[in-house]
């Protein structure tokens, strides 16, 4: 989407000769239309100083993550990295990074990363976005439950919403009463409730900018009260649904929300990542990048980071595990890594 | 007393928890026996429903939790075949793992192929059989013959392959189709494994075998027919095909023959069990027992004949197995449709080699159950 807009503004910049010799600029910001699109709306955020430790995670010697996709931690503080590596692939770390196994080695449902998420029991669920599935492996490791099917070889993706099958699903997130939520994505532009064991409930969404429409819903939190935050990516905001999946409010001042997560304790926060698009594209990634921490509603208080290849930097966050509201993980396309952030108390300017 | 116990109405398999997908708030959506979707209005179904389920005798049954013990390295994938051999020992043919290109649209996707795995009679892993064998592609079917050889039917490439009890080759019946264009997809598209009819399958479901050694296999989704062989697997004859009548198949998706070599066949697409005599003469259709995904004939004087109407992948209804008497005298039924120990994923095969110890493999569960039926 955002290349469309690129190439029409291009377009419409060689249409009209004062803008003929540049990309559009606006006399006060200096920024093409395409920045300003992609750039978050909430400006004079106070920044929040941090650190990444460099070399966080020690692979063995003949390991490599891929695309560094998902990024979640149990309650011991382990550390599951899912990953777009030759195969797909689910690791995990100990709290130090040290390297610890393999989970699901060639697994049928393995395809394409997408999320992999840790719910309160330490169970570790992966959503694939190739094999549209969503599986649940138990703290040891063996498969539990799986959610939506595989495609047979040849067989298409359904062409409607079904309540059992889904079309390059996203993320997962649970409420209190193990009731399952499952942001299905890049096909169906939805989210659908299951019970805890794995019945379909109900499922809000279509594809399109209304309120409780969706437009690539990517990422998706609860917070303690079952209320559900989702990433409406391509919408640039995030829409809170209550646990019945009714509309609740728009957040639209965050940017493009690529990745979002909920700290627990009695003060949760929200964190959202306005990611630098995956293309590479050094404009774009001039004003994105950051990652914000809000109230749950909606109220920015914070930001920090930008788009970059660096320690410290991000390339396309993906990912973010806020267990810790003050020690983040994140996991990032672009560069195939996963970082762990310190977060520093706000410097208030006077 | 079968009209009233089988699931012979579409009413069986009303959606309580599709309302959300049909328009109307007085509509609930149904399958249809051709697997699409569709609502129909809500009061007749609730009538039609309480006919169907409240006379049936229901079948009191358990399952052992996690009855298999896989290594670690080991994960089962959709649980497409299960079966038994004489000394209780576990087959478990399984889609699974290994990676094939598979062409998307925009991307390319990988895709896994299927794997044999064998458990001893305590659920401990013995082996792996045929590991990256030519012919294991789609897992659909895995059946132990009288002499214990196993014999997998593969939906993907489109061969039924017969192992030794060591775990050896002795026969293949038709041939996984040249992969040129399209590797990973087998079966699709005109290709030299198709021939109608003839000793070649078109993604086949099933084998049974009778007394004598000859091979009987259901061909399948793209063949919709029955093939004999005799027990060198020379090719005798085939019957059946595409549509509604006597001695035609909407998608034969499992058969088994009793001790007189008569030939059952689950005609899945059209909700009933057609008999044949040995030779493929129409002998019967059992009706009531819904979509029938999997049957099997237990050994013994007195035979039973199990049929699964399982739940399509897309669906939480209906699931449940049904005991019949070989003439279709419906004797119980047991289980539904979940994901939970005692509800069923899909049934794609029952072992039956015990009337009332029966193994059942599950599709969209990933795994076995072992269930010890109380009737």
């Amino acid at each position: 989407m955002e290349i469309k807009t690129c190439l029409l503004w291009a377009a419409l910049a060689c249409a009209m000769p004062q803008f003929a010799q540049t990309p559009a600029p606006t006399p006060a910001e200096g920024l093409t239309q395409a920045q300003l699109n992609a750039r978050a709306k909430a400006q004079d955020v106070p920044e929040i100083p941090f650190e990444s430790a460099p070399n966080f995670l020690k692979l063995p010697p003949n390991l490599y993550l891929g695309e560094g996709i998902g990024v979640a931690t149990n309650s011991k503080g382990h550390i599951f990295v899912y990953t777009r590596s030759q195969a797909t692939r689910l690791f995990e770390f100990d709290a130090k990074g040290n390297y610890q196994r393999e989970i699901g080695e060639g697994l049928y449902g393995f395809a394409f990363a997408h999320a992999v998420r840790v719910d309160p029991e330490d169970n570790i669920w992966a959503v694939d976005e190739g094999s549209n599935m969503v599986i649940k492996f138990n703290p040891e490791g063996r498969v539990a439950m799986v959610l939506g099917r595989r495609p047979e070889p040849g067989e298409a993706a359904p062409l409607a919403p079904e309540p059992y099958t889904f079309n390059r699903p996203t993320d997962v997130a649970w409420d209190a009463a193990g009731n399952i939520f499952v942001a299905d994505g890049y096909g169906n532009s939805r989210v659908v409730k299951y019970d805890k064991n794995g019945r379909f409930i109900a499922s809000v969404g279509s594809k399109g900018g209304a309120p409780g429409q969706l437009n690539l819903p990517h990422t998706m939190a609860t917070d303690a009260k079952g209320n559900v935050y989702v990433g409406d990516r391509s919408n640039s905001r995030i829409q809170v649904f209550d646990n019945d999946l009714t509309f609740k409010a728009i957040y639209d001042r965050v940017g493009a929300p690529w990745a979002v997560c909920i700290s627990p304790g009695p003060h949760q926060y929200l964190y959202s990542s306005n990611s630098n698009p995956d293309s590479n594209n050094s404009l774009l990634n001039a004003v994105t990048g950051e990652i914000y921490k809000m109230e749950l509603d909606g109220t920015v208080i914070g930001k920090f980071g930008h788009a970059g290849k660096n320690l410290g930097e991000f390339s396309t966050v993906h990912e973010i595990d806020c267990r810790n509201e003050n020690e983040l993980l994140v996991s990032e396309i672009v560069s195939w890594r996963v970082q762990k952030l310190t977060l520093h108390p706000v410097r208030r300017a006077q | 007393m079968t009209g009233i116990c089988g699931a012979s109405t579409r009413a069986c398999r009303v959606g309580t928890h599709a309302d959300a997908f049909c328009p109307g708030a007085q509509e609930r959506r149904v399958e249809t026996r051709r697997g699409r979707h569709e609502c129909l209005r809500h009061g007749m179904l609730i009538i039609t429903l309480a006919m169907a389920t409240s006379l049936c005798a229901q079948i009191a049954f358990d399952s052992a939790p996690d009855p298999l013990k896989l290594p670690e390295r080991i994960h089962l994938g959709e649980a497409a075949g299960v079966a038994t051999n004489s000394k209780g020992n576990l087959f478990v043919y399984t889609r699974t793992g290994g990676a094939n290109a598979t062409w998307g649209a925009s991307r390319t996707f990988t895709h896994g192929g299927s794997r044999l795995f064998e458990f001893d009679r305590t659920g401990k892993f013995v082996r792996e059989i045929g590991e990256g064998v030519y012919g294991f592609l789609f897992a659909q079917a895995v059946r132990v013959d009288a002499n214990d050889h196993i014999w997998v039917v593969d939906r993907g490439s489109n061969m039924v392959i017969e192992f030794s009890p060591e775990g050896r080759i002795v026969k293949t019946l038709g041939r996984k189709p040249e992969a040129v264009s399209d590797a990973g997809r087998g079966g699709r598209g005109p290709n030299p494994g198709a021939g109608v009819p003839g000793d070649n399958f078109n993604r086949p479901t099933d084998v049974a075998w009778d007394r004598a050694g000859n091979i009987f296999v259901a061909d399948g989704y793209g063949n919709a027919r029955v093939a004999k062989f005799d027990r060198d697997g020379r090719f005798l004859k085939s019957w059946g095909s595409r549509g509604t009548g006597q001695g035609q198949f909407d998608l034969p998706l499992s058969l088994a023959t009793d001790a007189r070599g008569n030939v059952y066949v689950a005609d899945r697409g059209n909700r009933r069990i057609q008999v044949f005599d040995n030779e493929g003469g129409f002998q019967r259709e059992i009706a009531n027992v819904g979509a029938p995904w999997a049957i099997c004939i237990s050994p013994g004087a007195h035979q039973y004949l199990y049929s699964s109407n399982s739940n399509e992948p897309n669906s939480m209804e209906g699931g449940e197995i049904y005991r019949l008497e070989l003439d279709g005298t419906m004797l119980g039924k047991f289980g539904t449709a979940g994901k939970l120990l005692k509800e069923f994923g899909t049934v794609n095969e029952i072992d039956c080699r015990n009337p009332n110890e029966l193994v059942v493999g599950e599709i969209t569960n990933w795994r076995v159950q072992r269930l010890r039926l109380r009737p």
